[in-house]
């Protein structure tokens, strides 16, 4: 059975792969506009492993954002994976290294890969989920590595490129609109910009963040709002 | 000179707020799972947080003085008629982008708003 679950995993991580490792050379690419060592984007892809965070890490570093900045801005961009983790609770190994590795790769790839795939012997199960963390890290890891060796000696004319970033959230939040099919949550959250705006420029995220957690959960509390 | 040590502090931070995000859902009591309100912010916050981020990005556009934000919002709006339209993210983020870069490097809107 291990045969199978290992053969099973390269298969569902397959065509995640094509979006995947592009990716992944892009921000290598990107990364290396900033006259870092190459091997930082490696580390990046290595450690972080959130794409979108990756990709805003540029933009942040590029404007010598400060540490707090750069941890409220990864936060609210990483705000989703705070409930991916509920439909897995009871799946993932009980304790040990494989329990943490699994907590720690799970982004919106693995999340979709193993909630979509079939129900089979606990021991499987688990053999199959650690192959397709580890597939997934390993060819953003490579892919990431490959951007950086591109690109590494290459002036890429750079100007404009920051949009990348303003353009990969406009997909997102579209297709957060295309899945939750409320006006609410989308009018809230401009609000709740307008005002941190407004009141703490500085602090723009984490106010607006927490703004929109509490106005949320007043709307469960007392609005009714539990749909789900 | 750049710092080095700065971006590596910089991911040791991204590292640990993303872990942090990751790991939530595991430190929950089991009864919890189901509370309404888990599940209404879980279902609606993912939604608020993008459109939070999209507005960041866009915080430092100049939208009071010529071009008025244009090039930006001109692309943010091909951007979701793109993905609206054929639901392809590395088609909508290439064109928005290759719109943008064309519009900054082409001066076009400059010479508009002269």
């Amino acid at each position: 059975m291990i045969e199978s679950a290992r053969r099973e995993a390269f298969k569902t991580v397959l065509p995640v792969l094509v979006g995947l490792v592009p990716t992944g050379v892009a921000f290598g690419l990107l990364f290396n506009t900033l006259g870092y060592p190459w091997y930082y984007a490696v580390l990046s892809g290595l450690f972080v492993f959130a794409g979108a965070a990756q990709f805003l890490s540029v933009g942040l570093l590029a404007a010598h954002a400060g540490l707090p900045a750069i941890f409220a801005a990864t936060l609210v961009l990483n705000a989703r994976h705070i409930f991916y983790g509920f439909s897995l609770t009871k799946r993932f190994p009980q304790n040990g290294w494989r329990r943490w590795y699994q907590i720690f790769t799970l982004t919106d790839e693995t999340y979709s890969l193993l909630t979509a795939a079939k129900h089979r012997s606990r021991e499987d199960d688990e053999r199959f989920s650690l192959w397709v963390a580890g597939l997934i890290h390993a060819f953003w890891v490579a892919g990431c590595a490959a951007g950086a060796v591109i690109g590494r000696g290459a002036r890429l004319e750079t100007k404009g490129l920051d949009f990348i970033l303003t353009a990969v959230f406009v997909v997102l939040a579209v297709e957060q609109a295309l899945r939750v099919r409320r006006i609410f949550p989308f009018a809230v959250a401009g609000a709740a910009a307008a005002v941190s705006l407004a009141f703490f420029p500085g602090r723009m995220l984490l106010a607006s963040l927490a703004m929109v957690t509490a106005v949320l959960l007043g709307q469960a509390e007392f609005g009714g709002g539990a749909r789900a | 000179m750049l710092d080095r040590a700065y971006p590596l502090k910089a991911f040791a931070v991204m590292t640990a707020a993303t872990f942090a995000c990751r790991l939530f859902p595991f430190l929950v009591p089991r009864r919890l799972h189901d509370s309404r309100h888990l599940l209404f912010v879980g279902d609606s916050l993912p939604a608020s947080a993008m459109l939070l981020l999209v507005v960041y990005c866009l915080k430092d556009t100049r939208f009071a003085a010529p071009p008025y934000g244009a090039p930006e919002l001109l692309c943010v709006a091909l951007v979701v008629a793109l993905h609206l339209w054929r639901r392809n993210s590395l088609l909508s983020i290439g064109a928005g982008t290759g719109l943008y870069v064309f519009f900054l490097r082409s001066g076009l809107f400059e010479r508009l708003f002269r």
